[in-house]
């Protein structure tokens, strides 16, 4: 990993946006000008009466890997599925706050989620191929489902080659979805949310339910959609994070605790809760 | 559904995102409403359903109510086409008898083949178990009528009845000549018939016992039945008693078989070998051949009747079967 | 008593109670073997083809079938299907996804408590609903009987069905982008769909066994019928007919009518296992 340009951290209660830089750049020339591709400005997510999101603020660049880590419960998963309005549909959830993609405000009002998400797009912690469909048509299945037209062979292809999955897969796309290994399947479901080509890409411990080797692939493959997409992505390893991401967001307890680029976090944090996280001192 | 609450309104945005909107003619929307309406609506279907069936059984009822108090029709026990007379009661105390008897064959076997699936049979078999008990629910009923007409009912004659009458004949449910059509007969086959409603639902109940309360049982020594008795029983007994009352409403319904093996002879008689007539039967006897709008009301009056007693017998039932189902929320000790 | 012997004695009990239930399964087997044994043995001889396809012949001529009523039934179970299907899988569906309310409460509990009114009550209210201001007994009277009995199981059904599709395949679908509608029909029901398949064919099977509704409603016909103003012939109440009769040539076309039922049913039973095969290679 190289190390990060210095940012500028506010704490969380100042709804001002923080700054990163993308990792390639000269440490010295941080750019503000450059807009943030996802910007949350004081996000409160309600389940009922428990405030699982608490007044959270951060931004993320374009083309560059956000980890969001931080112990069981702490609001991860809340966090990120706030990101592309996935609590619409869970009764009782309610989101306060502001969420921009592109300067849009996703939660302004008129805002259809169902064309948002095809702009920022899920991959989910356990594979969920749709058991009722074969290899290429789970990969298909956003631009079938949407009435998409266009060469979805074509397109199947350079999705399954862009998640690595293409010459395990390429002689039996007629099979059931379900019929790969967990990590295939996860890989399929990244095809299969690359194929309606968003622009950020959201993953919620999308390694969790993997073994080493296939974890390693999927950790491959988001250093190469980097140079596409903004990533967010949950996990629960901190060599993971360390791994893949150029910026880290510590979560506790709903809050946002601490975020700046990932080697700062984990060698030099300036929270005490997160050098306790990061050292294993709990969590 | 997006619940409104989910979405902030955000005053200085809306032009932007009035603008936004257009752009991208609600494609999702037209569709969503659509599709939810079309679900309420057929949701709504079901208590239209409901409606219905209240409705056709009262407004056929009605020209009954013009010289017939409900209090006089049920305790009557004349039923005279011919003279407009009706009374409910025999067919009442045939429908009643039956029933109760195939409770008291049925629900026995019902609990005990239950444990026995549940409880005693090696896992492994699992849904093979269930197979003869779902069988003999997808038979007919009028299938069971033509075993029960051509079958039972002579092997009731020849035999039980005969063997009843001479070491039992003291008691005088089991009194008088064996002529095998008669309450007894239906009571049997309805107790086959019923078998299968309670088995299931008893079935589902035992399910829900939580293993650990189980095996905390053995841990203290107890033995298998001990066990079953001390936690299995009581933690499901609610479920058992709603899964009886389901049988019950089967059973007071059920037409067909009945029809066949009763006798259709309206009379009250103290001995279980006698033939008898039962609410269903008479519907299915007389109704096609009804003739005087009276007559078609008595008839009807009598549909309602059923429907009123089946409908508190269910809705209890699966008041009992849903908690139990629900957890460990008891319903009672 | 010692504590060994109580030991013993309960040892006993266990065993013996295990034993009894046992031998109550065992007794389940009886009726069940028996119906099945008579009726084909019993209606086995009468089998021919021309017992499928003719017209019922008077007491005492030889031959004649039950074509008209297995038409019949085909025509009124048809029917049913007609009305009660879609119904009966649109009340489930709507139970799944927004049966959460209390107005979905309600309609579930109607709905289970509906499904244990008597056939013939159901028979009583088509007759009200359908021959009266018709007129006269009509296989329609007969399917519509037939379709009210089938809705209220079949919503339950689906609804069990329906729920059991796992949350995360609808969180997938809308990650990607696709509206709300489009995910539960071409998602969450396309998923549960084999399960709904079989429960439409195991209502079906249902509605082709039923009687006490079809007897004052289709009544009963000696001709082919088509008309679905007309009253139809069925083969339950074929069965019904021939087993009451004092003639003995008619109780033997009466097993052979049951035989013939219990095939259609059992060949929708099996019919419901073949139809849900995945059609996808490896599925799971
Ligand atoms: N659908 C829901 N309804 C009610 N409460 C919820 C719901 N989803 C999450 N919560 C609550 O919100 C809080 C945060 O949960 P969340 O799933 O975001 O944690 P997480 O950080 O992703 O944990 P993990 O690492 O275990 O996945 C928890 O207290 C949880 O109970
Ligand atoms: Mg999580």
């Amino acid at each position: 990993m190289s190390p990060a340009p210095a940012v500028q951290i506010m704490p969380p209660e100042k709804p001002v946006p923080m700054v990163s830089a993308p990792q390639q750049q000269p440490p010295l020339a941080p750019e503000p000008e450059t807009p943030f591709k996802v910007e949350v400005q004081d996000l409160n997510v309600y389940f009922r009466a428990n405030h699982a999101i608490r007044h959270v603020t951060l931004g993320v660049k374009p083309q560059t890997v956000l980890a969001v880590i931080g112990p069981s419960g702490c609001g991860k998963s809340t966090f990120i599925r706030a990101l592309n309005r996935m609590h619409d549909l869970v009764p009782g959830a309610r989101v306060e706050g502001r969420v921009f993609v592109d300067g849009e405000d996703l939660y302004a009002r008129g805002i259809d989620p169902v064309l948002l998400r095809r702009r920022v797009g899920m991959v989910f912690q356990r594979p969920n191929p749709f058991p009722t469909m074969s290899i290429y048509e789970n990969v298909a299945a956003g631009l079938t489902l949407n009435g998409i037209g266009g060469n979805h062979a074509e397109i199947v292809e350079h999705c399954l080659r862009q998640a690595a999955l293409w010459d395990e897969v390429k002689d039996r796309l007629r099979h059931a979805g379900t019929s790969l290994s967990g990590g295939q399947q996860q890989r399929l479901c990244i095809a299969r949310a690359l194929a309606v080509e968003p622009e950020v890409l959201l993953m919620d411990e999308p390694a969790s339910a993997l073994d080493p080797i296939a974890t390693a692939k999927i950790e491959e493959l988001i250093h190469e959609l980097k140079e596409k997409y903004t990533i967010v992505i949950v996990t629960h390893s901190m060599q993971q994070a360390a791994r893949v991401s150029d910026n880290t967001a510590f979560f506790y307890l709903g809050e946002l605790i601490e975020m700046g680029p990932t080697a700062q976090i984990f060698t030099n944090p300036r929270e005490r809760r997160t050098e306790d996280y990061v050292t294993g001192k709990f969590g | 559904m997006p619940s409104r609450e989910a979405i902030i309104d955000a005053p200085a945005s809306e032009a932007a995102a009035a603008q936004h909107h257009a752009s991208h003619p609600g494609t999702s929307n037209l569709g969503d409403r659509l599709f939810n309406s079309t679900l309420w609506i057929l949701g709504a279907m079901i208590l239209v359903v409901a409606g219905l069936i209240v409705l056709n059984l009262a407004v056929a009822a009605r020209p009954l109510a013009k010289d017939h108090s409900l209090w006089g029709f049920i305790t009557e026990t004349q039923w005279d086409p011919v003279e407009d007379r009706f009374g409910a009661l025999t067919f009442l105390y045939g429908t009643l008898v039956t029933s109760m008897v195939s409770l008291i064959l049925a629900v026995p076997v019902a609990i005990g083949l239950s444990l026995f699936i549940t409880q005693f049979a090696p896992p492994k078999l699992g849904r093979v178990l269930t197979m003869p008990v779902e069988l003999l629910a997808a038979i007919p009923s009028v299938v069971y009528g033509l075993w029960g007409l051509f079958i039972v009912v002579p092997w009731l004659r020849a035999s039980v009845e005969p063997w009843l009458g001479k070491h039992l004949g003291w008691i005088p449910l089991f009194q008088g000549p064996p002529i095998g059509l008669g309450y007894l007969a239906s009571s049997m086959i309805l107790a086959v018939m019923i078998l299968p409603t309670i088995v299931a639902v008893s079935v589902e109940v035992m399910k829900t016992t939580p293993e650990a309360t189980r095996e905390a049982a053995l841990a203290l020594g107890a033995t298998k039945w001990e066990a079953v008795m001390m936690t299995v029983i009581p933690y499901s007994r609610a479920g058992i008693v709603g899964a009886v009352l389901l049988g019950l409403g089967r059973a007071l319904g059920e037409t067909m078989a009945v029809t066949m093996v009763i006798g259709n002879s309206p009379q009250i008689s103290a001995s279980l070998f006698a033939a008898g007539y039962s609410l269903p039967a008479v519907i299915a006897n007389e109704f096609a051949e009804a003739t005087s709008s009276v007559h078609v009301a008595a008839l009807a009056g009598l549909g309602l009747i059923l429907f009123a007693t089946t409908f508190l017998l269910n809705a209890g039932a699966r008041v009992l079967v849903n908690a139990v189902q629900r957890g460990p929320r008891r319903v009672s000790g | 008593m010692n504590l060994h012997s109580s030991f013993t004695y309960r040892k006993v009990v266990d065993r013996g109670m295990a034993l009894v239930c046992a031998l109550f399964f065992a007794l389940a087997f009886i009726p069940l073997l028996s119906v099945l044994w008579l009726v084909i043995s019993k209606g086995a001889a009468g089998l021919s083809w021309s017992f499928f396809t003719q017209l019922p012949k008077p007491v005492g001529e030889v031959g004649g079938g039950v074509g008209n009523a297995l038409l019949g039934t085909l025509f009124m179970v048809g029917l049913a299907c007609l009305i009660g299907l879609p119904l009966g899988v649109g009340a489930g569906v709507f139970l799944a996804e927004k049966g959460d309310g209390t107005v979905g409460r309600s309609v579930r509990f109607m709905a289970e408590v509906l499904s244990g009114v008597p056939s013939i009550v159901v028979g009583i209210v088509a007759y009200a609903l359908v021959v009266i201001p018709m007129g006269h007994f009509s296989a329609i009277a007969g399917g519509v009987a037939l379709a009210i009995l089938m809705i209220p199981t079949l919503a339950r059904a689906t609804e069990e069905l329906v729920r059991v599709v796992p949350a995360s395949l609808r969180e997938a679908s809308l990650a990607l982008g696709v509206a709300n509608w489009r995910t539960s029909i071409r998602v969450v029901i396309r998923t549960a769909m084999s399960g709904i398949v079989t429960a439409c064919l195991l209502a079906v099977a249902r509605a082709a066994g039923e009687t006490a509704p079809l007897l004052f409603t289709a009544l009963n016909n000696q001709y082919w019928n088509t008309d679905p103003r007309q009253p139809t012939a069925s083969l339950t109440v074929a069965i019904f007919n021939y087993a009451i009769s004092p003639y003995d040539d008619w109780h033997a076309k009466a097993w052979t009518a049951a035989l013939v039922l219990l095939i259609v049913v059992g060949l929708l039973n099996i019919a419901s296992r073949v139809l849900t095969r995945s059609r996808l290679k490896g599925a799971r």
